[in-house]
């Protein structure tokens, strides 16, 4: 007997207009990376909730390949960002806006 | 209600204050402090949804892992604090009303369904029982993950590496 279903819902549904909002104003390219990362936490959330809900191993064998996929998300991100800012010296998504060599 | 509920109230409000600190602070190094926060908060719930391997990879992947990463990155470059202004309020406007819009949707059909009133009952997948079902069942996926983790590394390396080439080119080019 923990909580109804509905509560971890509601739960997960303001993480994710939590992430959603930190990925799109914040203009800073880390922050945009964590708001995705905000995001895929709280799916996972609903994931594990629904596993036990339905009794189901499946939900949280979906919970393990959402981690390998926000690892390699963010290790490719944060190696964009890297390389965005040698480019340019700036984290402001706002500065590219130049398509040059 | 019981301790599992109480538990779980207390937790989410945790993790709900961390994370609102977390996506409002000017420093990226505290957005990051509250964050991993909340990823703690978000193991423990796993753990009282009975998935145990499940919290501790929460912790050691993303608490450890990503958030020390992203750490590192802010510590390699220099974060200009002007950048961090929020936008215009006529920006926020018709995103605000459509995101409302969709939040009442949401909360109607959640609060309506009556599967959502289900009460979750407290179960425990062991880690072995787990290990063993997702390598005899989904042994492929389990590789094809892998392999995508491999890409990303690829991926990754051949982002710093071109970097130093187009430098050392454009020197070349500038004698």
């Amino acid at each position: 007997m923990i909580v109804p279903y509905g509560h971890v819902l509601f739960l997960a549904g303001i993480l994710f207009a939590m992430g959603v909002v930190c990925a799109v104003a914040r203009r800073n390219l880390i922050m945009m990376l964590i708001g995705v990362e905000i995001m895929l936490n709280s799916a996972g959330l609903v994931f594990v909730a629904a596993a036990l809900r339905w009794q189901q191993l499946e939900g949280q064998v979906f919970v393990l390949f959402i981690f390998a996929i926000a690892a390699a998300e963010v290790s490719v991100g944060l190696a964009l960002i890297i390389y965005a800012y040698r480019r340019t010296g700036s984290l402001d998504p706002e500065t590219y806006n130049i398509l040059r060599w | 209600m019981t301790i599992y509920a109480a538990i779980f109230y207390v937790l989410a409000g945790l993790i709900l204050i961390s994370t609102g600190l977390a996506i409002t602070r000017r420093n990226l190094v505290h957005a990051i402090v509250y964050l991993i926060i909340s990823f703690f908060g978000s193991a423990m719930l796993y753990y009282l949804f009975g998935a145990p391997l499940l919290a501790a990879l929460e912790i050691i992947i993303y608490a450890g892992a990503i958030m020390v990463l992203f750490l590192f990155i802010i510590m390699m470059i220099r974060v200009d604090p002007s950048t961090l202004r929020p936008p215009p309020l006529r920006h926020w406007l018709p995103a605000g009303v459509l995101g409302l819009i969709y939040a009442a949707i949401a909360i109607l059909v959640v609060t309506q369904d009556p599967g959502s009133r289900t009460i979750l009952e407290t179960a425990l997948a062991e880690p072995r029982v787990f290990g063993q079902f997702l390598f005899q069942k989904y042994w492929l996926s389990v590789e094809i993950v892998s392999f995508l983790l491999l890409i990303a590394l690829v991926g990754a390396l051949y982002l710093g590496k071109s970097f130093a080439q187009d430098t050392r080119r454009r020197k070349e080019v500038e004698k």
